[in-house]
């Protein structure tokens, strides 16, 4: 019954608002543990198709921040909307799944298992979400997709017949995790300053085939940063400290 | 499919580590099993000790200590058997033959056997294999002997050598028969029974040398010398004991009744493989220690993988972020790991017991030359297969320890740990 209601609320919600892509309303949440930290966002949304820099010194709950998006963890309280879909809803299983479905996530560095060859790397979120892989294989065998998609980002052949990812460079590295966020044509891409260990020729040419891809699935992308130097390339650019609120020790 | 495959390379990206535990996972496995089987042909070997003989006579005792001192050549005999008591025994209608047997002198540590040339023909060991001589032959003069061969061996003694042989059976002995020496006359082969740790004289010669003794000592004055001996009646008035045979396996209990019974003197009759079994069940404890360590060696060796799979966990902890992050469930990084820990015991155990197999079919000549010790290669016996599966299984368990400290972390780091 529940669940009914809680779908034509979906529904509804997305018939409201159909440009949301992720909304956070009133939510707070506090890490457990002997240091809490607290973190409390009162409204937070993110544009289909939207290009967004989030800015913030480190230790302000950037991860957290993150963590929460990519439903890692449940607010205690508030609301977190992904594609019109309350994540606090689901089980965690299920959180698991939407998150393969809906998210491409690029992480800082190391993104890659460094015993596998880049094309499986490519292709793991393919193995885990049915929906991503069936948009993949509309474009083909799901093998020449994860090739296009790493030639489109600059690798060339003779890169991607390397049988594995640890012999890639970082910038290297960087795009082929670049690769298996947008493969399948998820809606959203999380980026926790994947461009951090790069110089900044590398920084501009990485965003912007990133960006170039992402506009092409209509792909929103959300990333984190320190270096207020990115904003040019994006859409938008929030500072954490201006939606956010963290407090760091025991709670009284 | 594809997490199967990445399972593999991963362990593959770790092949040092994972090999090494294989390894350490076989050895223990080789262990159990290779004490397994020795434990088997020891009992074989030690059961077939003595066959084809259906009765030892001696004087009364218990069963343990006849047993010992006439097919061991352990300990000693509470009385003699007088030579009329085993004449009556030797007329005894079911008796096909039997074999005197007169201990009580030593050379160098290894007891003098007195017999007669019967008992070449008549000792059985090991599925009826009789003795074989690797040179020379039985006894044709008085004073010749007939080692085994571990004395043959061990005191570089080849035929034609002269040995003294000592009263009593200490090693170092102080009364000898120096004036009546030994001719080797043969060398027995190798046979892993107490033969090869004998010296055997005929009983006559055994009765030569004790003529001018008495009490223990020789009597002053009264020396008999080799050549004189020869011509003196050396029937002997005693022996030790007596290897029976008997027409009729049937007649056994019949034959050792009677003998039980024999009224001129206190005799005992055995069947040396009751009395073998009863004996092997003393020593069996040691055994069951055997076995007891070689679990224990499993179980370190899966404690050694446990550890191995947890201080990789550190390392790898970039991997499961990397696999939740594409949305594997703590589930998947679970089987992961616990999978990862049957594997490496499963090879471990393939290993362990294709290596055990190769070093049975290497080592088992050689095993039975030097030891007289026949391990047999058989196929795995179901209670082997039982123990092994055993410990695959306690494998995929002990890989979930790690398996489950991995499920903990993957949910409490999400996606954002930075290394």
């Amino acid at each position: 019954m529940n669940e009914l209601v809680a779908a034509s609320a979906m529904t509804q919600r997305e018939g409201v608002r159909p440009l949301d892509a992720v909304s956070f309303a009133d939510v707070h949440y506090t890490w457990p543990g002997p240091s809490p930290f607290t973190l409390t966002i009162e409204s937070f949304e993110l544009q289909r198709g939207e290009k967004l820099l989030l800015l913030g010194p480190s230790g302000s709950g950037k991860s957290t921040f993150l963590s929460l998006l990519a439903g890692i963890v449940v607010p205690d309280r508030g609301r977190i909307e992904v594609a019109g879909l309350d994540m606090a809803k689901l089980s965690g299983a299920a959180r698991d799944r939407f998150r393969v479905d809906h998210f491409g996530i690029i992480f800082q560095m190391f993104n890659l298992l460094p015993y596998a060859s880049l094309i499986d790397n490519v292709l793991l979120p393919l193995r885990f979400s049915t929906k991503r892989r069936e948009r993949a294989l509309r474009e083909g065998p799901i093998e020449d997709v994860a090739k296009r998609l790493l030639s489109a980002l600059d690798l060339d052949s003779t890169v991607i017949a390397e049988s594995r990812a640890s012999s890639l460079s970082v910038g290297q590295q960087q795009r082929v995790a670049a690769a298996r966020a947008l493969i399948g044509a998820p809606k959203i891409i999380v980026a926790d300053e994947p461009t951090s260990a790069l110089d900044r020729n590398t920084e501009g040419a990485f965003l912007k085939l990133l960006f170039s891809q992402s506009e092409e699935v209509s792909a929103s992308v959300i990333m984190v940063s320190h270096d207020e130097g990115l904003a040019p390339h994006f859409d938008r650019t929030v500072r954490l400290q201006d939606i956010a609120l963290s407090k760091r020790g025991a709670l009284s | 499919m594809m997490i199967v495959r990445l399972a593999l390379q991963s362990l593959l990206n770790r092949w040092v580590t994972a090999v090494l535990t294989v390894l350490a996972i076989a050895m223990s496995v080789m262990l159990l099993l290779g004490v397994e089987k020795v434990r088997t042909g020891a009992r074989e070997s030690f059961a077939d000790t003595i066959s084809g003989t259906d009765l030892i006579v001696g004087a009364r005792s218990g069963s343990l200590n006849l047993l010992l001192y006439s097919v061991f050549r352990i300990g000693n005999a509470t009385n003699n058997v007088t030579w009329k008591s085993y004449q009556d025994i030797a007329s005894m209608p079911e008796v096909a033959w039997i074999v005197p047997l007169s201990l009580g002198d030593s050379h160098h540590g290894f007891r003098v056997l007195g017999t007669n040339a019967d008992y070449f023909t008549h000792y059985k060991f090991r599925h009826g294999q009789s003795m074989s001589f690797a040179s020379g032959g039985p006894f044709k003069d008085l004073f010749d002997a007939v080692i085994g061969s571990d004395v043959a061996q061990q005191l570089g003694y080849k035929v034609g050598d002269k040995i003294i042989v000592a009263h009593g059976v200490g090693s170092i002995s102080f009364v000898e028969h120096a004036d009546k020496p030994f001719r080797v006359a043969g060398i027995l082969a190798k046979t892993g029974t107490p033969i090869d740790r004998t010296v055997h004289v005929s009983l006559e010669a055994i009765e030569a040398i004790h003529i001018d003794w008495q009490n223990g000592a020789p009597v002053p004055g009264e020396s008999v010398s080799a050549d004189q001996v020869r011509k003196m009646d050396l029937t002997p008035r005693a022996i030790t004991a007596a290897m029976v045979g008997l027409k009729s396996k049937l007649a056994t209990f019949k034959v050792q009744r009677r003998i039980n019974d024999y009224q001129e003197e206190p005799l005992s009759a055995i069947m040396p493989g009751v009395a073998l079994q009863e004996l092997w069940g003393l020593v069996g404890t040691a055994e069951t220690a055997l076995s007891v360590v070689s679990a224990m060696v499993v179980a370190t060796a899966l404690l050694g993988m446990v550890t191995m799979i947890l201080t990789t966990l550190n390392e790898r902890r970039r991997e499961m972020a990397i696999l939740r992050s594409v949305g594997a469930t703590p589930a998947t990084v679970l089987g992961l790991l616990a999978a990862e820990g049957g594997l490496l015991t499963l090879a471990g155990v393939v290993v362990g017991t294709v290596g055990l197999y190769a070093g049975l079919w290497l080592a088992q000549p050689y095993i039975d030359r030097t030891y007289g010790l026949s391990l047999a290669i058989d196929p795995l016996r179901p209670d082997e297969w039982v123990k092994l599966a055993s410990i695959v299984g306690a494998g995929f368990l002990a890989g979930l320890l790690p398996a489950l400290r991995a499920y903990r972390l993957s949910l409490a780091d999400g996606m954002m740990v930075r290394i």
